[in-house]
Protein backbone atom coordinates (compact mmCIF):
# COMPACT_ATOMS: atom_id res chain seq x y z
CA UNK A 1 0.00 0.00 0.00
CA UNK A 2 2.86 2.49 1.02
CA UNK A 3 4.22 2.22 -2.76
CA UNK A 4 0.62 3.03 -4.03
CA UNK A 5 0.95 6.45 -1.58
CA UNK A 6 4.32 7.72 -2.89
CA UNK A 7 3.63 11.47 -3.13
CA UNK A 8 4.93 12.07 -6.75
CA UNK A 9 5.35 9.53 -9.57
CA UNK A 10 8.64 9.60 -11.53
CA UNK A 11 7.94 12.13 -14.21
CA UNK A 12 9.83 10.19 -16.65
CA UNK A 13 8.25 7.37 -15.37
CA UNK A 14 4.76 8.71 -16.29
CA UNK A 15 5.73 10.21 -19.56
CA UNK A 16 6.59 6.63 -20.87
CA UNK A 17 3.74 5.11 -19.80
CA UNK A 18 1.73 7.93 -21.70
CA UNK A 19 3.90 7.17 -24.30
CA UNK A 20 2.88 3.44 -24.63
CA UNK A 21 -1.00 4.21 -24.47
CA UNK A 22 -0.64 6.57 -26.98
CA UNK A 23 1.15 3.71 -29.57
CA UNK A 24 -0.55 0.48 -27.80
CA UNK A 25 -4.29 1.92 -26.51
CA UNK A 26 -5.86 0.17 -29.42
CA UNK A 27 -4.41 -2.89 -28.22
CA UNK A 28 -5.31 -2.88 -24.72
CA UNK A 29 -9.24 -2.33 -25.72
CA UNK A 30 -8.68 -5.43 -27.38
CA UNK A 31 -7.48 -7.65 -25.00
CA UNK A 32 -10.51 -6.46 -22.73
CA UNK A 33 -12.65 -7.89 -25.23
CA UNK A 34 -10.95 -10.42 -25.45
CA UNK A 35 -10.45 -11.45 -21.66
CA UNK A 36 -14.81 -10.56 -21.60
CA UNK A 37 -15.39 -13.01 -24.01
CA UNK A 38 -13.21 -15.82 -22.17
CA UNK A 39 -17.07 -15.76 -19.97
CA UNK A 40 -17.92 -17.58 -22.83
CA UNK A 41 -15.28 -19.50 -24.40
CA UNK A 42 -17.19 -22.79 -24.22
CA UNK A 43 -19.98 -22.16 -26.43
CA UNK A 44 -18.33 -19.87 -28.95
CA UNK A 45 -16.01 -22.89 -29.22
CA UNK A 46 -19.12 -25.46 -29.89
CA UNK A 47 -20.88 -22.69 -32.38
CA UNK A 48 -17.32 -22.24 -33.62
CA UNK A 49 -16.97 -26.14 -34.66
CA UNK A 50 -20.84 -27.38 -34.92
CA UNK A 51 -21.72 -24.81 -37.51
CA UNK A 52 -19.61 -25.53 -40.47
CA UNK A 53 -20.02 -29.36 -39.92
CA UNK A 54 -23.60 -28.83 -39.64
CA UNK A 55 -23.49 -26.50 -42.90
CA UNK A 56 -21.29 -28.83 -44.51
CA UNK A 57 -22.84 -31.88 -43.98
CA UNK A 58 -25.83 -30.47 -44.74
CA UNK A 59 -25.59 -28.91 -47.76
CA UNK A 60 -22.83 -31.18 -49.24
CA UNK A 61 -24.84 -34.39 -48.11
CA UNK A 62 -28.39 -33.39 -49.34
CA UNK A 63 -28.52 -30.61 -51.19
CA UNK A 64 -25.33 -30.50 -52.84
CA UNK A 65 -26.17 -33.60 -54.05
CA UNK A 66 -29.02 -32.45 -55.78
CA UNK A 67 -27.95 -29.86 -57.36
CA UNK A 68 -24.60 -31.74 -58.57
CA UNK A 69 -27.44 -34.23 -59.79
CA UNK A 70 -29.33 -31.65 -61.97
CA UNK A 71 -26.55 -29.61 -62.91
CA UNK A 72 -24.05 -32.40 -64.48
CA UNK A 73 -21.61 -30.95 -66.61
CA UNK A 74 -23.37 -27.37 -66.66
CA UNK A 75 -21.88 -27.04 -63.12
CA UNK A 76 -21.18 -23.37 -61.99
CA UNK A 77 -17.67 -22.78 -62.89
CA UNK A 78 -17.03 -26.62 -63.17
CA UNK A 79 -16.57 -27.00 -59.43
CA UNK A 80 -19.31 -29.04 -56.91
CA UNK A 81 -21.62 -27.19 -55.13
CA UNK A 82 -19.98 -27.92 -51.83
CA UNK A 83 -16.97 -26.28 -53.29
CA UNK A 84 -19.14 -23.16 -54.76
CA UNK A 85 -20.99 -22.29 -51.56
CA UNK A 86 -18.10 -23.46 -48.57
CA UNK A 87 -16.25 -20.62 -49.12
CA UNK A 88 -19.09 -18.12 -49.16
CA UNK A 89 -20.25 -20.24 -46.39
CA UNK A 90 -17.66 -19.62 -44.07
CA UNK A 91 -17.26 -15.91 -44.94
CA UNK A 92 -21.38 -15.62 -44.25
CA UNK A 93 -20.89 -17.12 -40.81
CA UNK A 94 -17.82 -14.28 -40.26
CA UNK A 95 -20.26 -11.50 -41.55
CA UNK A 96 -23.36 -12.48 -38.66
CA UNK A 97 -20.76 -12.93 -36.14
CA UNK A 98 -19.10 -9.45 -36.45
CA UNK A 99 -22.35 -7.95 -37.22
CA UNK A 100 -23.54 -9.32 -34.05
CA UNK A 101 -21.14 -8.57 -31.76
CA UNK A 102 -20.61 -5.01 -33.51
CA UNK A 103 -24.57 -4.27 -32.90
CA UNK A 104 -25.10 -5.46 -29.58
CA UNK A 105 -21.44 -5.46 -28.34
CA UNK A 106 -21.53 -1.42 -29.02
CA UNK A 107 -25.17 -0.74 -28.50
CA UNK A 108 -24.11 -2.47 -24.71
CA UNK A 109 -21.13 -0.72 -24.50
CA UNK A 110 -22.54 2.52 -24.31
CA UNK A 111 -25.97 1.42 -22.37
CA UNK A 112 -26.15 -1.97 -20.49
CA UNK A 113 -22.63 -2.15 -19.72
CA UNK A 114 -21.17 1.06 -20.22
CA UNK A 115 -17.55 -0.23 -21.13
CA UNK A 116 -17.03 2.90 -23.61
CA UNK A 117 -17.86 5.26 -20.80
CA UNK A 118 -15.13 3.94 -18.33
CA UNK A 119 -12.53 3.60 -21.35
CA UNK A 120 -13.44 7.42 -21.92
CA UNK A 121 -12.36 8.06 -18.58
CA UNK A 122 -8.78 7.07 -19.28
CA UNK A 123 -5.56 8.09 -21.55
CA UNK A 124 -7.70 6.19 -24.70
CA UNK A 125 -8.58 7.96 -27.63
CA UNK A 126 -12.29 7.28 -29.47
CA UNK A 127 -9.80 6.26 -32.26
CA UNK A 128 -8.23 3.69 -30.34
CA UNK A 129 -11.50 2.14 -28.94
CA UNK A 130 -13.06 1.94 -32.30
CA UNK A 131 -10.32 0.06 -33.83
CA UNK A 132 -9.61 -2.09 -30.45
CA UNK A 133 -13.10 -3.01 -30.67
CA UNK A 134 -13.02 -4.06 -34.07
CA UNK A 135 -10.12 -6.38 -33.46
CA UNK A 136 -11.74 -7.45 -30.63
CA UNK A 137 -14.64 -8.71 -32.92
CA UNK A 138 -11.83 -10.69 -34.75
CA UNK A 139 -11.16 -13.11 -32.06
CA UNK A 140 -14.87 -13.99 -32.27
CA UNK A 141 -15.00 -14.79 -35.62
CA UNK A 142 -11.26 -15.71 -36.71
CA UNK A 143 -11.15 -18.77 -34.63
CA UNK A 144 -14.22 -19.91 -36.14
CA UNK A 145 -13.33 -19.31 -39.86
CA UNK A 146 -10.54 -20.96 -38.68
CA UNK A 147 -12.20 -24.11 -37.75
CA UNK A 148 -14.48 -23.78 -40.98
CA UNK A 149 -11.14 -23.68 -43.12
CA UNK A 150 -9.90 -26.79 -41.36
CA UNK A 151 -13.25 -28.52 -41.70
CA UNK A 152 -13.17 -27.55 -45.30
CA UNK A 153 -9.83 -29.09 -46.03
CA UNK A 154 -11.20 -32.34 -44.31
CA UNK A 155 -13.85 -33.04 -46.04
CA UNK A 156 -11.95 -32.51 -49.05
CA UNK A 157 -13.74 -29.66 -50.38
CA UNK A 158 -10.09 -27.89 -51.30
CA UNK A 159 -6.46 -28.50 -51.49
CA UNK A 160 -3.58 -26.91 -51.49
CA UNK A 161 -2.30 -23.90 -50.00
CA UNK A 162 -4.94 -21.53 -51.79
CA UNK A 163 -7.73 -22.11 -48.80
CA UNK A 164 -5.30 -20.48 -46.39
CA UNK A 165 -6.36 -17.05 -48.12
CA UNK A 166 -9.38 -17.41 -46.80
CA UNK A 167 -8.51 -16.14 -43.21
CA UNK A 168 -7.00 -13.01 -44.48
CA UNK A 169 -10.14 -12.93 -46.80
CA UNK A 170 -12.40 -12.94 -43.24
CA UNK A 171 -10.75 -10.41 -41.70
CA UNK A 172 -11.34 -8.15 -44.35
CA UNK A 173 -14.94 -8.79 -44.45
CA UNK A 174 -15.51 -8.85 -41.14
CA UNK A 175 -13.59 -5.57 -40.49
CA UNK A 176 -15.55 -3.87 -43.17
CA UNK A 177 -18.96 -5.25 -41.48
CA UNK A 178 -17.68 -4.49 -37.71
CA UNK A 179 -16.51 -0.95 -38.76
CA UNK A 180 -20.40 -0.14 -41.02
CA UNK A 181 -22.29 -1.35 -37.84
CA UNK A 182 -20.41 -0.07 -35.21
CA UNK A 183 -20.59 3.18 -37.78
CA UNK A 184 -24.55 3.29 -37.51
CA UNK A 185 -24.95 1.59 -34.37
CA UNK A 186 -22.98 4.41 -32.46
CA UNK A 187 -25.51 6.92 -33.52
CA UNK A 188 -28.66 4.93 -31.66
CA UNK A 189 -29.01 6.03 -28.20
CA UNK A 190 -32.30 3.70 -27.63
CA UNK A 191 -33.27 -0.10 -28.90
CA UNK A 192 -36.83 0.25 -30.04
CA UNK A 193 -36.15 -2.88 -32.05
CA UNK A 194 -33.96 -1.45 -34.70
CA UNK A 195 -31.07 -3.78 -34.01
CA UNK A 196 -32.67 -7.32 -34.44
CA UNK A 197 -34.01 -5.49 -37.20
CA UNK A 198 -30.50 -5.10 -38.79
CA UNK A 199 -29.81 -8.66 -38.38
CA UNK A 200 -32.97 -10.07 -40.00
CA UNK A 201 -33.74 -7.68 -42.68
CA UNK A 202 -30.21 -6.53 -43.76
CA UNK A 203 -27.93 -9.34 -42.96
CA UNK A 204 -30.42 -12.27 -43.62
CA UNK A 205 -30.95 -10.57 -47.55
CA UNK A 206 -27.37 -9.82 -48.00
CA UNK A 207 -26.55 -13.25 -46.95
CA UNK A 208 -29.26 -14.69 -49.49
CA UNK A 209 -28.89 -12.56 -52.79
CA UNK A 210 -25.11 -12.20 -52.21
CA UNK A 211 -24.23 -15.17 -54.50
CA UNK A 212 -24.21 -17.20 -51.27
CA UNK A 213 -25.85 -19.98 -52.26
CA UNK A 214 -26.11 -19.45 -56.43
CA UNK A 215 -24.41 -17.51 -58.39
CA UNK A 216 -25.34 -13.53 -58.78
CA UNK A 217 -25.65 -14.12 -61.91
CA UNK A 218 -28.93 -16.92 -61.42
CA UNK A 219 -30.64 -13.85 -59.83
CA UNK A 220 -32.75 -11.66 -61.85
CA UNK A 221 -30.70 -8.53 -62.92
CA UNK A 222 -32.87 -6.01 -60.93
CA UNK A 223 -31.62 -7.64 -57.54
CA UNK A 224 -27.69 -7.79 -58.61
CA UNK A 225 -27.09 -4.43 -57.20
CA UNK A 226 -27.42 -6.41 -53.74
CA UNK A 227 -24.49 -8.16 -54.45
CA UNK A 228 -22.69 -5.62 -55.56
CA UNK A 229 -22.95 -3.45 -52.50
CA UNK A 230 -22.41 -6.14 -49.95
CA UNK A 231 -19.09 -6.97 -48.99
CA UNK A 232 -19.67 -10.58 -48.64
CA UNK A 233 -20.31 -10.82 -52.32
CA UNK A 234 -16.75 -8.90 -53.01
CA UNK A 235 -15.33 -11.28 -50.12
CA UNK A 236 -17.04 -14.91 -51.53
CA UNK A 237 -15.70 -14.38 -55.05
CA UNK A 238 -12.46 -13.49 -52.98
CA UNK A 239 -12.63 -17.16 -51.99
CA UNK A 240 -14.04 -19.06 -54.96
CA UNK A 241 -10.64 -17.72 -56.75
CA UNK A 242 -8.17 -18.84 -53.81
CA UNK A 243 -10.06 -21.98 -53.00
CA UNK A 244 -10.48 -23.42 -56.58
CA UNK A 245 -9.45 -20.47 -58.84
CA UNK A 246 -12.63 -19.67 -60.35
CA UNK A 247 -12.21 -17.88 -63.57
CA UNK A 248 -12.17 -13.70 -62.57
CA UNK A 249 -10.72 -10.57 -64.41
CA UNK A 250 -8.25 -8.58 -62.97
CA UNK A 251 -10.17 -5.88 -62.76
CA UNK A 252 -13.11 -7.75 -60.87
CA UNK A 253 -10.33 -9.03 -58.51
CA UNK A 254 -9.07 -5.82 -58.03
CA UNK A 255 -12.85 -4.12 -57.42
CA UNK A 256 -13.47 -7.19 -54.76
CA UNK A 257 -10.41 -6.23 -52.74
CA UNK A 258 -11.16 -2.48 -53.13
CA UNK A 259 -14.67 -2.23 -52.08
CA UNK A 260 -14.13 -4.16 -48.34
CA UNK A 261 -11.52 -2.07 -48.05
CA UNK A 262 -13.08 1.12 -48.78
CA UNK A 263 -15.83 -0.09 -46.85
CA UNK A 264 -14.01 -0.63 -43.79
CA UNK A 265 -11.88 2.87 -43.73
CA UNK A 266 -15.13 5.12 -44.28
CA UNK A 267 -16.81 2.60 -41.68
CA UNK A 268 -14.17 3.64 -38.96
CA UNK A 269 -13.72 6.90 -40.15
CA UNK A 270 -17.37 7.67 -39.32
CA UNK A 271 -17.51 5.50 -36.11
CA UNK A 272 -14.66 7.31 -34.68
CA UNK A 273 -16.45 10.96 -35.43
CA UNK A 274 -19.81 9.10 -33.90
CA UNK A 275 -17.75 7.80 -30.65
CA UNK A 276 -16.28 11.21 -30.39
CA UNK A 277 -19.21 12.61 -30.17
CA UNK A 278 -21.04 10.67 -27.78
CA UNK A 279 -18.52 10.28 -25.21
CA UNK A 280 -17.60 14.01 -24.80
CA UNK A 281 -20.36 16.16 -23.92
CA UNK B 1 5.81 29.25 -6.65
CA UNK B 2 4.93 25.72 -8.03
CA UNK B 3 2.36 25.06 -10.53
CA UNK B 4 -1.64 24.78 -10.10
CA UNK B 5 -2.92 21.86 -10.64
CA UNK B 6 -5.96 23.33 -11.86
CA UNK B 7 -6.97 27.08 -12.74
CA UNK B 8 -10.30 28.01 -14.20
CA UNK B 9 -11.35 31.45 -15.59
CA UNK B 10 -14.51 32.24 -16.17
CA UNK B 11 -15.39 28.50 -17.09
CA UNK B 12 -18.66 28.24 -18.95
CA UNK B 13 -20.44 25.36 -20.08
CA UNK B 14 -23.47 25.98 -22.50
CA UNK B 15 -26.28 23.16 -23.86
CA UNK B 16 -27.66 24.31 -26.27
CA UNK B 17 -29.19 27.98 -24.62
CA UNK B 18 -29.16 26.73 -21.45
CA UNK B 19 -25.98 27.32 -19.23
CA UNK B 20 -25.34 24.87 -16.89
CA UNK B 21 -21.66 26.38 -15.67
CA UNK B 22 -22.18 30.00 -15.79
CA UNK B 23 -18.33 31.69 -15.54
CA UNK B 24 -16.71 30.33 -12.71
CA UNK B 25 -13.14 30.62 -11.27
CA UNK B 26 -11.02 28.61 -9.12
CA UNK B 27 -7.96 28.20 -8.23
CA UNK B 28 -6.30 24.63 -6.98
CA UNK B 29 -2.63 23.93 -6.06
CA UNK B 30 -1.06 20.76 -5.66
CA UNK B 31 -2.18 18.54 -2.42
CA UNK B 32 -4.79 20.79 -1.90
CA UNK B 33 -8.15 19.14 -1.12
CA UNK B 34 -11.01 21.12 -2.81
CA UNK B 35 -15.01 20.67 -2.80
CA UNK B 36 -18.34 21.17 -5.06
CA UNK B 37 -21.02 21.89 -2.80
CA UNK B 38 -24.02 22.74 -4.40
CA UNK B 39 -28.02 21.56 -4.51
CA UNK B 40 -28.92 19.37 -7.37
CA UNK B 41 -28.65 20.90 -11.00
CA UNK B 42 -25.98 23.63 -10.04
CA UNK B 43 -23.69 22.10 -12.25
CA UNK B 44 -21.25 20.17 -10.17
CA UNK B 45 -20.94 17.27 -12.44
CA UNK B 46 -20.92 19.55 -15.39
CA UNK B 47 -17.88 21.10 -13.93
CA UNK B 48 -16.05 17.74 -12.83
CA UNK B 49 -16.65 16.43 -16.67
CA UNK B 50 -14.79 19.59 -18.33
CA UNK B 51 -11.80 18.81 -15.86
CA UNK B 52 -11.46 15.53 -16.74
CA UNK B 53 -11.77 17.06 -20.59
CA UNK B 54 -14.82 14.42 -20.83
CA UNK B 55 -16.88 17.39 -21.61
CA UNK B 56 -15.59 20.42 -23.57
CA UNK B 57 -16.01 23.82 -21.90
CA UNK B 58 -18.11 26.69 -24.12
CA UNK B 59 -15.55 29.55 -23.25
CA UNK B 60 -13.26 30.87 -20.71
CA UNK B 61 -10.66 28.84 -19.55
CA UNK B 62 -9.74 25.77 -18.23
CA UNK B 63 -5.85 24.26 -17.32
CA UNK B 64 -5.91 21.03 -15.64
CA UNK B 65 -1.61 20.43 -14.81
CA UNK B 66 -0.66 23.05 -17.28
CA UNK B 67 -2.39 21.61 -19.79
CA UNK B 68 -5.88 23.54 -22.03
CA UNK B 69 -8.31 21.43 -21.05
CA UNK B 70 -10.37 21.37 -24.31
CA UNK B 71 -6.97 20.19 -26.71
CA UNK B 72 -4.98 17.56 -23.91
CA UNK B 73 -7.98 15.03 -22.62
CA UNK B 74 -6.02 11.85 -23.11
CA UNK B 75 -3.05 13.16 -21.81
CA UNK B 76 -4.91 15.08 -18.95
CA UNK B 77 -6.52 11.70 -18.15
CA UNK B 78 -3.53 10.16 -17.72
CA UNK B 79 -2.70 11.60 -14.90
CA UNK B 80 -6.36 11.61 -13.17
CA UNK B 81 -8.21 9.30 -11.35
CA UNK B 82 -11.89 9.68 -12.14
CA UNK B 83 -14.44 8.41 -9.80
CA UNK B 84 -17.82 9.53 -12.28
CA UNK B 85 -21.24 10.40 -10.25
CA UNK B 86 -22.83 6.83 -11.98
CA UNK B 87 -20.42 3.83 -11.81
CA UNK B 88 -19.27 2.63 -14.96
CA UNK B 89 -17.77 -0.63 -14.44
CA UNK B 90 -17.46 -3.55 -16.90
CA UNK B 91 -20.06 -5.73 -15.24
CA UNK B 92 -19.65 -8.66 -17.30
CA UNK B 93 -16.14 -8.84 -15.48
CA UNK B 94 -14.40 -10.09 -12.42
CA UNK B 95 -14.00 -7.53 -9.91
CA UNK B 96 -10.19 -8.06 -10.52
CA UNK B 97 -10.10 -8.14 -14.28
CA UNK B 98 -11.91 -4.68 -13.50
CA UNK B 99 -9.05 -3.72 -12.42
CA UNK B 100 -6.29 -5.32 -14.34
CA UNK B 101 -8.02 -3.80 -17.85
CA UNK B 102 -8.70 -0.18 -16.53
CA UNK B 103 -4.55 -0.04 -15.54
CA UNK B 104 -3.98 -1.57 -18.69
CA UNK B 105 -5.39 1.49 -20.51
CA UNK B 106 -2.93 3.73 -18.70
CA UNK B 107 -0.43 1.55 -20.61
CA UNK B 108 1.26 0.07 -17.11
CA UNK B 109 3.26 -3.28 -17.60
CA UNK B 110 1.32 -6.57 -16.81
CA UNK B 111 2.90 -7.05 -13.56
CA UNK B 112 2.15 -3.86 -11.98
CA UNK B 113 -1.06 -4.19 -13.11
CA UNK B 114 -1.20 -6.98 -11.28
CA UNK B 115 0.41 -5.53 -8.27
CA UNK B 116 -1.57 -2.45 -7.77
CA UNK B 117 -4.98 -4.76 -8.42
CA UNK B 118 -3.87 -6.75 -5.31
CA UNK B 119 -3.23 -3.63 -3.17
CA UNK B 120 -6.27 -1.76 -4.34
CA UNK B 121 -8.27 -4.93 -3.66
CA UNK B 122 -7.00 -4.40 -0.24
CA UNK B 123 -7.87 -0.49 0.06
CA UNK B 124 -10.75 -1.32 -1.21
CA UNK B 125 -11.71 -4.15 1.44
CA UNK B 126 -12.95 -6.24 -1.59
CA UNK B 127 -10.20 -8.81 -1.41
CA UNK B 128 -12.89 -11.50 -0.56
CA UNK B 129 -14.77 -10.62 -3.76
CA UNK B 130 -11.75 -10.57 -5.70
CA UNK B 131 -13.10 -13.54 -7.99
CA UNK B 132 -17.06 -12.44 -8.29
CA UNK B 133 -18.43 -10.75 -11.38
CA UNK B 134 -19.13 -7.14 -10.62
CA UNK B 135 -23.11 -7.34 -11.53
CA UNK B 136 -23.03 -9.57 -8.20
CA UNK B 137 -21.19 -6.87 -5.55
CA UNK B 138 -23.86 -4.25 -3.33
CA UNK B 139 -24.04 -1.11 -4.30
CA UNK B 140 -21.36 0.35 -2.07
CA UNK B 141 -19.07 -2.41 -3.07
CA UNK B 142 -19.12 -1.22 -7.04
CA UNK B 143 -18.89 2.49 -5.58
CA UNK B 144 -15.62 0.91 -3.68
CA UNK B 145 -14.15 -0.32 -6.36
CA UNK B 146 -15.14 2.46 -8.82
CA UNK B 147 -13.24 4.33 -6.34
CA UNK B 148 -10.08 1.83 -6.23
CA UNK B 149 -9.85 1.19 -9.91
CA UNK B 150 -9.39 5.47 -10.93
CA UNK B 151 -6.16 5.06 -8.43
CA UNK B 152 -4.64 2.28 -10.46
CA UNK B 153 -2.69 4.32 -12.62
CA UNK B 154 -1.86 6.55 -9.20
CA UNK B 155 -3.06 9.56 -10.18
CA UNK B 156 -2.06 13.13 -9.33
CA UNK B 157 -5.82 14.23 -9.27
CA UNK B 158 -8.69 12.29 -7.89
CA UNK B 159 -11.63 13.29 -9.42
CA UNK B 160 -14.20 12.64 -7.05
CA UNK B 161 -17.94 13.10 -8.33
CA UNK B 162 -20.09 11.86 -4.94
CA UNK B 163 -17.55 9.65 -4.11
CA UNK B 164 -19.47 7.99 -1.08
CA UNK B 165 -23.02 8.05 -2.10
CA UNK B 166 -24.46 4.70 -1.07
CA UNK B 167 -21.91 3.86 1.28
CA UNK B 168 -22.92 1.95 4.65
CA UNK B 169 -20.88 4.83 7.36
CA UNK B 170 -18.74 2.35 8.27
CA UNK B 171 -17.49 2.26 4.98
CA UNK B 172 -17.88 6.07 4.32
CA UNK B 173 -15.52 6.40 7.19
CA UNK B 174 -13.07 4.05 5.60
CA UNK B 175 -12.80 5.57 2.63
CA UNK B 176 -12.68 9.27 4.12
CA UNK B 177 -9.44 7.85 6.08
CA UNK B 178 -7.72 6.70 2.82
CA UNK B 179 -8.82 9.86 0.56
CA UNK B 180 -6.90 11.22 4.15
CA UNK B 181 -3.94 9.19 3.70
CA UNK B 182 -4.04 9.78 -0.11
CA UNK B 183 -4.03 13.53 0.41
CA UNK B 184 -1.09 13.07 2.81
CA UNK B 185 1.19 11.03 0.20
CA UNK B 186 0.44 14.50 -2.07
CA UNK B 187 -2.27 13.80 -4.44
CA UNK B 188 -4.44 16.44 -5.28
CA UNK B 189 -8.30 15.61 -4.25
CA UNK B 190 -11.42 17.45 -6.04
CA UNK B 191 -14.43 16.52 -4.83
CA UNK B 192 -18.12 16.91 -5.04
CA UNK B 193 -20.73 15.85 -2.25
CA UNK B 194 -24.33 16.35 -0.74
CA UNK B 195 -22.59 15.43 2.77
CA UNK B 196 -21.95 17.96 5.30
CA UNK B 197 -19.85 16.03 7.15
CA UNK B 198 -18.04 14.98 4.56
CA UNK B 199 -16.71 18.36 3.03
CA UNK B 200 -16.33 19.68 6.58
CA UNK B 201 -13.78 16.46 7.40
CA UNK B 202 -12.34 16.27 3.56
CA UNK B 203 -12.31 19.69 1.98
CA UNK B 204 -9.34 22.17 2.86
CA UNK B 205 -11.22 24.92 0.52
CA UNK B 206 -14.97 24.44 -1.00
CA UNK B 207 -16.80 26.73 -3.12
CA UNK B 208 -20.99 26.53 -2.87
CA UNK B 209 -22.44 26.36 -6.57
CA UNK B 210 -25.98 27.20 -7.28
CA UNK B 211 -27.17 27.98 -10.85
CA UNK B 212 -23.66 27.49 -12.29
CA UNK B 213 -22.09 30.24 -10.60
CA UNK B 214 -20.16 30.34 -7.18
CA UNK B 215 -21.85 32.02 -4.64
CA UNK B 216 -19.25 31.47 -1.77
CA UNK B 217 -15.67 30.40 -1.60
CA UNK B 218 -13.74 29.46 1.36
CA UNK B 219 -12.65 26.78 4.29
CA UNK B 220 -15.56 25.22 6.22
CA UNK B 221 -14.64 27.17 9.04
CA UNK B 222 -14.31 30.67 7.10
CA UNK B 223 -17.87 30.19 5.40
CA UNK B 224 -19.41 28.74 8.64
CA UNK B 225 -17.90 32.37 10.57
CA UNK B 226 -19.08 34.46 7.59
CA UNK B 227 -22.79 32.76 6.44
CA UNK B 228 -23.96 31.36 10.27
CA UNK B 229 -23.98 32.16 13.61
CA UNK B 230 -21.91 30.05 16.05
CA UNK B 231 -24.69 27.94 16.91
CA UNK B 232 -27.87 27.50 15.78
CA UNK B 233 -31.14 26.78 17.78
CA UNK B 234 -33.43 23.57 15.94
CA UNK B 235 -37.44 23.99 17.31
CA UNK B 236 -40.19 21.67 16.23
CA UNK B 237 -43.88 22.71 16.48
CA UNK B 238 -45.56 20.16 14.23
CA UNK B 239 -45.60 20.47 11.16
CA UNK B 240 -48.72 22.40 10.44
CA UNK B 241 -47.91 25.10 12.91
CA UNK B 242 -44.00 25.63 12.53
CA UNK B 243 -44.42 28.54 9.98
CA UNK B 244 -47.37 30.26 12.13
CA UNK B 245 -45.02 30.25 15.38
CA UNK B 246 -42.24 31.59 12.90
CA UNK B 247 -43.71 34.74 12.69
CA UNK B 248 -43.91 35.03 16.45
CA UNK B 249 -40.30 34.34 16.78
CA UNK B 250 -39.43 37.32 15.03
CA UNK B 251 -36.52 39.38 16.30
CA UNK B 252 -35.06 36.67 18.47
CA UNK B 253 -31.49 35.64 17.35
CA UNK B 254 -29.89 37.23 14.15
CA UNK B 255 -31.96 35.24 11.42
CA UNK B 256 -34.76 32.13 11.68
CA UNK B 257 -35.03 29.45 9.16
CA UNK B 258 -38.42 27.85 8.01
CA UNK B 259 -38.12 24.03 6.93
CA UNK B 260 -41.09 21.74 6.10
CA UNK B 261 -40.50 19.96 9.85
CA UNK B 262 -38.52 22.35 11.47
CA UNK B 263 -37.63 26.04 12.55
CA UNK B 264 -33.75 27.39 12.84
CA UNK B 265 -32.95 30.29 14.84
CA UNK B 266 -29.70 31.27 14.24
CA UNK B 267 -28.20 32.88 17.22
CA UNK B 268 -24.68 33.27 18.44
CA UNK B 269 -25.89 31.53 22.19
CA UNK B 270 -28.62 29.34 21.31
CA UNK B 271 -29.56 28.91 24.88
CA UNK B 272 -30.61 32.46 25.57
CA UNK B 273 -32.48 31.74 22.31
CA UNK B 274 -34.51 29.28 23.88
CA UNK B 275 -35.01 31.32 26.72
CA UNK B 276 -36.15 33.69 24.43
CA UNK B 277 -38.91 31.75 22.41
CA UNK B 278 -40.27 29.90 26.56
CA UNK B 279 -40.82 33.92 27.03
CA UNK B 280 -42.89 34.42 24.43
CA UNK B 281 -45.26 32.23 25.41
CA UNK B 282 -44.45 28.95 22.72
CA UNK B 283 -43.28 25.85 23.35
CA UNK B 284 -41.96 23.74 20.79
CA UNK B 285 -42.29 19.69 20.99
CA UNK B 286 -38.39 19.48 20.75
CA UNK B 287 -35.85 21.64 20.93
CA UNK B 288 -31.74 21.39 19.97
CA UNK B 289 -29.04 23.58 20.61
CA UNK B 290 -26.06 23.02 18.24
CA UNK B 291 -23.15 24.57 16.52
CA UNK B 292 -23.28 25.76 13.01
CA UNK B 293 -22.34 23.53 9.84
CA UNK B 294 -21.58 23.99 6.85
CA UNK B 295 -25.53 22.50 6.29
CA UNK B 296 -26.31 26.21 7.24
CA UNK B 297 -24.14 27.54 5.23
CA UNK B 298 -25.56 25.76 2.57
CA UNK B 299 -29.45 26.53 3.79
CA UNK B 300 -28.20 30.50 3.18
CA UNK B 301 -26.80 30.61 0.46
CA UNK B 302 -29.23 28.41 -1.80
CA UNK B 303 -32.18 28.45 -0.21
CA UNK B 304 -32.26 24.60 -0.38
CA UNK B 305 -31.93 22.03 2.29
CA UNK B 306 -28.81 19.66 1.07
CA UNK B 307 -30.12 16.39 0.98
CA UNK B 308 -33.41 16.86 -1.23
N1 LIG C 1 -25.55 16.38 -21.59
C1 LIG C 1 -26.38 17.34 -21.17
N2 LIG C 1 -27.24 17.93 -22.00
C2 LIG C 1 -28.07 18.89 -21.56
N3 LIG C 1 -28.12 19.35 -20.31
C3 LIG C 1 -27.27 18.82 -19.42
C4 LIG C 1 -26.37 17.77 -19.80
N4 LIG C 1 -25.66 17.44 -18.70
C5 LIG C 1 -26.10 18.21 -17.70
N5 LIG C 1 -27.08 19.05 -18.12
C6 LIG C 1 -27.78 20.04 -17.31
O1 LIG C 1 -26.83 20.83 -16.65
C7 LIG C 1 -27.26 21.14 -15.32
C8 LIG C 1 -26.17 20.76 -14.36
O2 LIG C 1 -26.06 19.35 -14.29
P1 LIG C 1 -25.00 18.64 -13.39
O3 LIG C 1 -25.10 17.19 -13.66
O4 LIG C 1 -23.68 19.28 -13.57
O5 LIG C 1 -25.55 18.94 -11.94
P2 LIG C 1 -24.97 18.52 -10.53
O6 LIG C 1 -24.59 19.77 -9.82
O7 LIG C 1 -23.94 17.50 -10.68
O8 LIG C 1 -26.25 17.91 -9.84
P3 LIG C 1 -26.44 16.62 -8.88
O9 LIG C 1 -26.19 17.07 -7.50
O10 LIG C 1 -27.87 16.28 -9.07
O11 LIG C 1 -25.51 15.56 -9.35
C9 LIG C 1 -28.57 20.39 -15.12
O12 LIG C 1 -29.63 21.31 -15.26
C10 LIG C 1 -28.60 19.38 -16.21
O13 LIG C 1 -29.92 19.13 -16.63
MG1 LIG D 1 -23.76 15.57 -10.22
Amino acid sequence: MTELLEPQRDREQAVAEYRRVRRWGWWYVAEHRIRSMRNYVGSLFIIGIGSPIMYLLGLGAGLGVLVNQNQGDNAVDGVGYLEFIAPALLLAGVMVTAAQESTFGVFGGFKWTPIFLGMRDTALTPAQIVTGFALGTMARYVPAACFYMIAMYAFGIIHGWGGLLMIPIAMLLGTAISTAVMAWVSTQRNDRGQLSFVERFVMTPLTLFSGTYFPLETLHEGLHWVGWISPLWHTAELGRLATYGSEQTLWLTVVHILYPVALAVAGWFLSVRHFTKRLTS
Amino acid sequence: MQQLHIEANQLTKRYGSFTAVDGIDFEIAPGESFGFLGPNGAGKSTTMRMIAATSLRSSGSLDVLGLDANDNGPAIRAQLGIVPQADNLDEELRVWDNLFVYGRYFGLPRKVVRQRADALLDFAQLQQKRQARVDALSGGMKRRLTIARALMNEPKIMLLDEPTTGLDPQARHVLWDRLFRLKDSGTTLVLTTHYMDEAEQLCDRLVVVDEGKIVAEGSPKELIRTYSTREVLEVRFGTAKNEEAAGRLAGIGDRIEVLPDRLLVYDDNGEQALTAVGERGLHPVTSLVRRASLEDVFLRLTGRSLIE
